[in-house]
């Protein structure tokens, strides 16, 4: 396999500061990252780290200061917004903690959107959706509106979404973050069995529950990568997982 | 192990061979066996001091077995026991002296300390996570348990991130 197919993203020397009212705040201070065909990373750290913003510099949705960031070996350093957009219907599909279904639209309407923008014919997109709805629990929802349905309902339509023209690459932006222990558990479920279907993620995340389902998890600190670390899935020393389990007198 | 025992014959009587299935099943795969000489150990000490009592129940083929009820006693013992709210759990007190301690020893550095553990706790919740998925879906009792030790995992992981943004403020 060449590098160019074994490495989905790359990026090196990102840097991104906000300014807003008072002082500037350092959300990425130099970020090199590589990600290959079909892992699943983890992004955790406090609020307020940048992990977010590092999320959506890889999106394209914000223009780091500094650094570079390749696509399939591709460097988007001339990509405009609108090149962006393009890719985020392509390459990279993304889901964020609120959802961002357009609420005026069904269920079905917000699943195809994508796959029509980009020229996908009709009754393929509708068959896309069909079958992605089926496998995500919601047969039968097509025609609800987004406001109808429970918040890990809404999560999956926008994971359908996402996933709808088959991206090479997945972002999640904390896409637990506003759902329950039962809603949270599903979309760890869910993104697991993509994950094993060979779908690259990236996830960022505070939730380590969430966050243990990724192989790859990435320690994220006041802009910076502090520590990345494989799980090995290699019960620890000591006790391990019957020390937390056993339940003593 | 003993009142979990005791609790299980507030039911009925049962022989020790029962009452390491009921557990198991109870309490699904997640959790790590007690082996049936433990158990049958344990049944011991709680009929010496008077909390069960023990009949030898004969069988055509086989060896008797022991078919142990609940006294009086052993279900005092287990009201007591009800009557009790537990300990809270713990700060993870090994780890935090050794964090606390490492700047004076130059031994290790703080940073990397937390790091280490950290991954220690990823990977227990990686397989924590791997047994829920394989947990019987409709064992409710089983899910509390591995839920309930991902919660606690959480707590000391973020416990781990304040430990971080702490102390690297000041190095």
């Amino acid at each position: 396999m060449s590098e160019s197919t074994a490495e989905v993203l790359r990026a090196e020397g990102l840097v991104k500061t906000h300014h807003g009212e008072g002082a500037p705040a350092h959300a990425v201070r130099g970020v090199d990252l590589r990600v290959a065909r079909g892992e699943f990373v983890a992004i955790t750290g406090p609020s307020g780290a940048g992990k977010s913003t590092l999320l959506h510099l890889l999106g394209g949705l914000q223009r780091p200061d500094a650094g570079s960031i390749w696509l399939d070996g591709e460097c988007t350093d001339g990509y405009g917004e609108a090149r962006w957009a393009v890719e985020r219907r392509k390459r990279i599909g993304i889901v964020f903690q609120f959802f961002n279904l357009v609420s005026d639209l069904s269920v079905a309407d917000n699943v195809e959107l994508p796959a029509l923008l980009a020229g996908v014919p009709p009754r393929k997109a509708r068959a896309e959706r069909e079958e992605l709805l089926a496998e995500l629990g919601l047969a039968g929802k097509e025609r609800s509106m987004p406001g109808e349905l429970s918040g890990g309902e809404q999560q999956r339509v926008a994971l359908a979404r996402a996933l709808v023209n088959h991206p090479p690459l997945l972002l999640a932006d904390e896409p637990a973050g506003s759902l329950d222990s039962k809603g949270t558990r599903e979309v760890m479920r869910l993104l697991s069995r993509f994950h094993r279907r060979g779908q690259t993620i990236l996830l960022v995340t505070h939730d380590a529950r969430l966050a243990s389902a990724a192989d790859r998890v990435i320690s994220f600190f006041d802009g910076r990568i502090a520590d990345d670390a494989e799980l090995d899935g290699v019960p620890p020393r000591g006790r391990g997982i019957s020390g937390v389990l056993e339940l003593k007198d | 192990m003993r009142l979990p025992l005791l609790a299980l014959l507030a039911r009925g009587p049962a022989h020790g061979y029962e009452l390491k299935q009921d557990l198991e099943q109870l309490l699904g795969s997640a959790y790590p066996q007690p082996n049936v000489g433990q158990i049958y150990v344990t049944l011991g000490r709680l009929e010496k001091s008077g909390l069960i009592e023990g009949e030898d129940v004969e069988q055509s083929s086989r060896p008797n077995k022991k078919v142990y009820h609940l006294t009086d006693a052993g279900r005092e013992a287990l009201r007591a026991w009800y009557e009790e709210t537990a300990d809270e759990p713990r700060v993870r007190d090994e780890f935090f002296m050794k964090l606390a301690l490492a700047p004076q020893t130059g031994l290790a550095d703080q940073i990397a300390l937390i790091n280490k553990q950290r991954r220690q706790y990823l990977n227990t919740m990686r397989q924590l996570s791997k047994l829920a998925a394989a947990e019987d879906r409709d064992n409710r009792i089983a899910h509390l348990l591995i839920e309930g030790a991902m919660l606690h995992l959480q707590a000391d992981l973020d416990w781990l991130e304040r430990c971080q943004e702490e102390l690297e403020e000041l190095q």
